[in-house]
């Protein structure tokens, strides 16, 4: 520690420790952050004696500067503030002075752990259950388990909430008498008077029946699983959902029938939309869960119902889990139930009246194909993806398009461009920006795989339209320059003589991109003079524009094109009248010098030194 | 708590009364909302300045026991600043149109305030504590030398004065594009509805940037609209049960199980019209202006501007009570018409165990119903009765021909005056009553 003459080594630390009560919210941060800084300088001690209890109750003193200065928008950085605080306090053992020390870091928490931001409370338990790992045994159940029966017992519910979240790491490692009140703690709390404790309970079910004894599993969770998932709270079932496919793993198999089966039929078909919701949401965890037997009797049925449900968030749920479900259905019945279960539903939401529906099934609907062959998917799944080619909805066909290269594998490319390359051709004219975005990045995907016809061309005249220069250098790649220079190019200079300047300007930037995959000979002859022209366009962003090109395509002229064309118009273009211009002409210029210089040294290399 | 009048019950007697004496009333004072939490142990005011007041009801002391506490003055805090809408060029009241409590989670309270756009979350909480010391300044704050720092200080905490503050914690805003006018907290403790004029929103109480859109009752075309939604509440007990009313006098109970949207109502609540008491104004004078859920789940009430009705949630084709809350008007319909007075929006609350029900009126008067002896009582909020422990002498207007002794004339009413905000405690016999700018708090007579 400091000497009595001073020492300013203690500066720094001196300013963190002043500003964890600064009136900005940033510095306050800040000095939470370097909290383990502020801890190593005062020792483990101080650190246990005096910061900790003066951090137990930080978060009312920043409440305090808050109504203060009342600044309404920092007070989501406040919860940022005790967010760190809470976190940092879970790294804290050795700072306290090791495990031996580490319960003098439960009172903060535990005042953390009680706030009635959920964010905080959440990062304060996590924070608890990784410290919990760092008591002893005798600690535990000293400390730590008091903690626990504190706050499960709380008047308010936001330490009953946290409470929720500490059993399962206490429970393994105390002895039985303490785990029979564990448990007794737990059954109160699923039962507790308020919806956000019950939640919490349902919440953290699954995890605490892991590790719990089997017997107790079947004794004691079961009831209270079938108690929650019959709660009088939509909130509440729905989250009972999710705890069952936690014990439906940790059962038997020939279990799961008689304990868990009721609810999860229950739950299905329950009331609320939320719940059915739940259910659909969770369905190929659930299928996973209680094994190819029971998924074939109960789920598949359950699942068909899912599909029609009269709520449309459901039927979008359960048709995003279309294709896993298949996926995972026992292999040997798998395309009969499939054929005569499943499929008909399909067909079914491809002409649902949401389009969320229409748009989620749309996403999985192609992986469908490889689960049922060549020969269905022609017969069966084909005419479903026309029609959603052909919705009316621009996010359904977005989902199609993103997905072609899954049929392809199946059907092989003939059949695919026989019978969707006229849909896909239309959609390169699709009103929406968004479809015809998705058209463009797939064309060198789809120019790949289907012959060159005079429709791909019309897609690709639409993508210079665009400007989707990228694409354009890859499908001369593909195609080589000839073609190229009979299809692209021409299109390409026609649009330097547009109306519109910025079309004039993509004719500068599809050269940037042609010229090299071109080469020098169509560049020079056909490219060059278009560019040199436009350098004498009204508008300046065009001219300044046409130097950035010549700068660029530069190095695939040859030296006389360049001394003899581009540099008088680069020169006259550096001293025309438009600042930027200007300065482009004049980079140019100078990065054409470097080229020049650089023909010069490659052709004085020929020489022998 | 069988009743509400005088006779063998109990009688109404004065206790507090809050808010400036003078004559001139200046707009900002006026209260616009009035509400107790779920304990009763706080009251909140809203006024049209944006302030959000809370009284809190102190604990009856031991040399004066024949009177109850009562409630002072706890917090005030501004809630919402006038603003303005650049882009509709629209200026946006600062006026608070609804307080609801959420049920105490911690040891701090939290209230929604709402005004025409937008809704906050505020928290309530106290402090009796600070830190002291700092490392850079010494006691009277001047700054200390950096260099001669010879020890770190670690701040301790020192008691102090207890401080009452409110922080806004959320603030749920751009959700709204008509006026706001009720908000609602569903029994699951972490969603809430708002209304405004032709929607419903459903919010999460954590999250502020969406909201689910429950009704809509925006017609394409805006020139066919017919009715707006005037108030809207959630089901006590039952999470996924909520109503609105319309101001075509009817009620709609919604089911948030059957479809996330619910344009499709499960109930619909209407009494056919009377074809004999017809008139101009029968379609003005039947919108709803308040809806309220009983405490039991099992009524609601509904208040229009002549009327109180309450319907049993099972039975939709006409109320099983209706009370006439001054019937007498009836016939100055038109002058009402004519001073805007007619599309005043009265309140109504139920007592604590739902015998008892009450709603405002005119002239500082307002009006309690028994609904077991089917009695009915018309009390004044004035300052001639604010005596400590007055009771307060039942009010009669005087009906046509002859006026009687202590009654007052329909004529003589002052339509200034009027009682629209009234909160009942939740578990006592403890009203709050709204008169302009003044809060009137009445009890029972304890003899």
């Amino acid at each position: 520690m400091a000497g009595a003459d001073g020492d300013d080594s203690l500066y720094p630390i001196a300013v963190l420790i002043d500003e964890l009560r600064n009136e900005d919210v940033q510095l306050r941060l800040n000095s939470i952050k370097k909290l383990s800084t502020i801890a190593l300088a005062l020792g483990v001690e101080r650190t246990r004696t005096e910061l900790l209890p003066f951090l137990t109750v930080l978060n009312v003193y920043f409440e305090y500067c808050l109504a203060v200065l009342s600044i309404i928008y920092t007070i989501y950085d406040e919860d940022e503030v005790l967010l760190a605080l809470a976190e940092q306090l879970g790294n804290f053992t050795m700072l306290v002075g090791g495990p031996e020390y580490v319960h003098c870091l439960l009172p903060p928490l535990e005042s953390l752990a009680t706030v009635e931001e959920t964010v905080v409370r959440d990062k304060a338990v996590e924070s608890l259950r990784k410290i919990s790992q760092e008591h002893s045994p005798v600690d535990l159940e000293v400390h730590f388990e008091p903690l626990v029966k504190r706050l499960a017992s709380g008047d308010w519910f936001t330490s009953r909430t946290s409470a929720c979240g500490l059993f399962s790491v206490c429970y393994p490692r105390v002895s039985s008498t303490v785990k029979a009140e564990i448990r007794q703690h737990f059954r109160t709390l699923c039962s507790d008077d308020t919806p956000m404790v019950r939640r919490a309970a349902a919440s953290k079910l699954g995890e605490f029946a892991k590790v719990l004894e089997l017997d107790y599993v079947k004794s004691d969770i079961i009831s209270l699983f079938t108690a929650l998932a019959s709660d009088e709270q939509d909130s509440v079932r729905l989250l009972a959902v999710e705890a069952c496919v936690s014990i439906a793993t940790l059962l038997p198999q020939e279990d799961l029938e008689s304990l868990v089966m009721p609810t999860l039929r229950q739950a299905a078909e329950d009331k609320s939309w939320r719940v059915r919701y739940m259910v659909a949401d969770k369905f190929s965890e659930l299928q996973k869960a209680v094994g190819p037997e029971i998924t074939k009797n109960d789920l598949v049925p359950a699942f068909q119902n899912l599909l029609k449900d009269c709520e449309a968030e459901v039927r979008a749920a359960a048709a995003n889990k279309v294709k896993e479900f298949c996926e995972n259905l026992p292999e040997e019945n798998r395309e009969q139930i499939i054929m005569t279960h499943i499929l008909p539903c399909v067909k079914e939401l491809v002409s649902d009246t949401n389009q969320h529906v229409k748009s989620a099934l749309a996403s999985v609907i192609m992986g469908l194909s490889t689960i049922l062959g060549k020969d269905n998917t022609i017969e069966h799944l084909l005419p479903l993806f026309l029609a959603q080619l052909k919705d009316e909805c621009p996010e359904v066909r977005l989902n199609i398009i993103s997905n072609l290269d899954c049929v392809n594998e199946v059907i092989g490319i003939r059949q695919l461009s026989q019978s969707l390359l006229p849909a896909i051709v239309e959609l390169a004219e699709d009103a929406k920006w968004r479809v015809r975005l998705a058209i463009i990045e797939y064309m060198p995907l789809l120019a790949g795989q289907l012959p060159l016809t005079k429709s791909l061309c019309r897609v690709v005249v639409y993508a210079i339209r665009e400007a989707a220069t990228c694409n354009l250098m890859k499908l001369v790649e593909k195609f080589g320059a000839e073609w190229a220079q009979n299809t692209i190019v021409p299109k390409v200079l026609g649009m330097a003589n547009d109306p519109n300047y910025l079309h004039r300007m993509t004719t500068l930037f599809c050269i940037n991109a042609l010229s090299e995959a071109c080469g020098q000979d169509i560049t020079t002859k056909q490219m060059l003079p278009v560019v040199l022209k436009m350098s004498n366009d009204q508008v300046a962003n065009v001219r300044f524009n046409v130097a950035k090109s010549l700068q660029k395509i530069g190095p695939v002229l040859d030296s006389n094109a360049l001394q003899t064309e581009v540099k008088p118009v680069l020169e006259k273009l550096a001293t025309d009248t438009d600042m930027d211009v200007k300065y482009f002409a004049q980079e140019a210029i100078s990065g054409t010098r470097f080229t020049l210089a650089s023909l010069h040294i490659s052709t004085k290399s020929d020489l022998p030194f | 708590m069988a009743g509400v009048a005088g006779g063998n019950d109990f009688q109404w007697c004065f206790s507090q009364v809050k808010g400036a004496i003078d004559e001139d009333v200046a707009e900002a004072d006026i209260i616009s909302t009035v509400e107790f939490n779920y304990s009763g142990e706080l009251l909140a005011t809203g006024d049209k300045g944006g302030r959000v007041v809370i009284f809190q009801h102190e604990q009856e002391s031991k040399n004066r026991p024949h009177l109850r506490g009562e409630y002072n003055v706890y917090s005030t805090f501004q809630s919402h600043e006038p603003e303005f809408d650049y882009l509709k060029s629209l200026e946006i009241e600062e006026k608070i149109n609804k307080i609801r409590w959420l049920p105490q989670q911690n040891a701090a309270h939290f209230l929604l305030s709402t005004n025409d756009k937008t809704i906050k979350l505020w928290k309530i909480s106290e402090r009796d504590k600070r830190a002291e010391g700092y490392n850079l300044k010494d006691e009277d704050g001047r700054l200390r030398d950096p260099f001669r720092i010879t020890s770190l200080r670690v701040p301790v905490l020192m008691p102090m004065d207890l401080m009452v503050e409110a922080s806004p914690r959320r603030i749920f805003a751009n959700a709204h594009t008509y006026h706001i006018n009720s908000i609602s907290v569903n029994s699951d403790h972490e969603t809430y509805l708002s209304a405004d004029d032709l929607r419903i929103n459903l919010w999460h109480l954590e999250i502020t940037d969406r909201s689910f859109n429950i009704v809509d009752i925006k017609p394409a075309n805006m020139e066919e609209l017919t009715e707006v939604i005037t108030a809207a509440e959630c089901h006590p007990l039952q999470c996924n049960v909520f109503v609105y009313s319309s101001s075509k006098g009817t009620i709609r109970l919604c089911d948030t199980r059957a479809a996330a949207l619910c344009d499709r109502q499960a109930k619909f609540f209407e009494e056919p019209e009377d074809p004999s008491s017809r008139s101009f104004f029968s379609e003005i004078i039947s919108s709803i202006s308040d809806v309220k859920f009983s405490h039991s789940g099992r009524y609601m009430m509904t208040r229009d501007y002549l009327s109180v009705k309450v319907w049993d949630l099972n039975m939709e084709n006409r109320p099983v009570e209706t009370y006439q809350v001054h019937e007498y008007l009836r016939s100055k319909l038109c002058s009402l018409y004519e001073n805007d007075c007619i599309f005043d929006k009265f309140e109504c609350c139920w007592n604590g165990s739902d015998s008892a029900i009450m709603t405002g009126s005119y002239n500082n008067f307002f009006r309690m119903f028994d609904r077991n002896t089917r009695r009915d009582i018309t009390l004044e909020a004035s300052r001639e009765s604010s005596k400590p422990r007055a009771t307060l002498k039942p009010r009669k207007v005087s009906t046509g021909g002859k006026r009687k002794k202590d009654e007052i004339s329909v004529d003589s009413l002052d339509f200034n005056k009027k009682i629209l905000h009234t909160a009942w405690h939740p578990k006592d016999n403890v009203i709050a009553v709204a008169a302009t700018n003044n809060l009137y708090i009445f009890q029972d007579k304890i003899n």
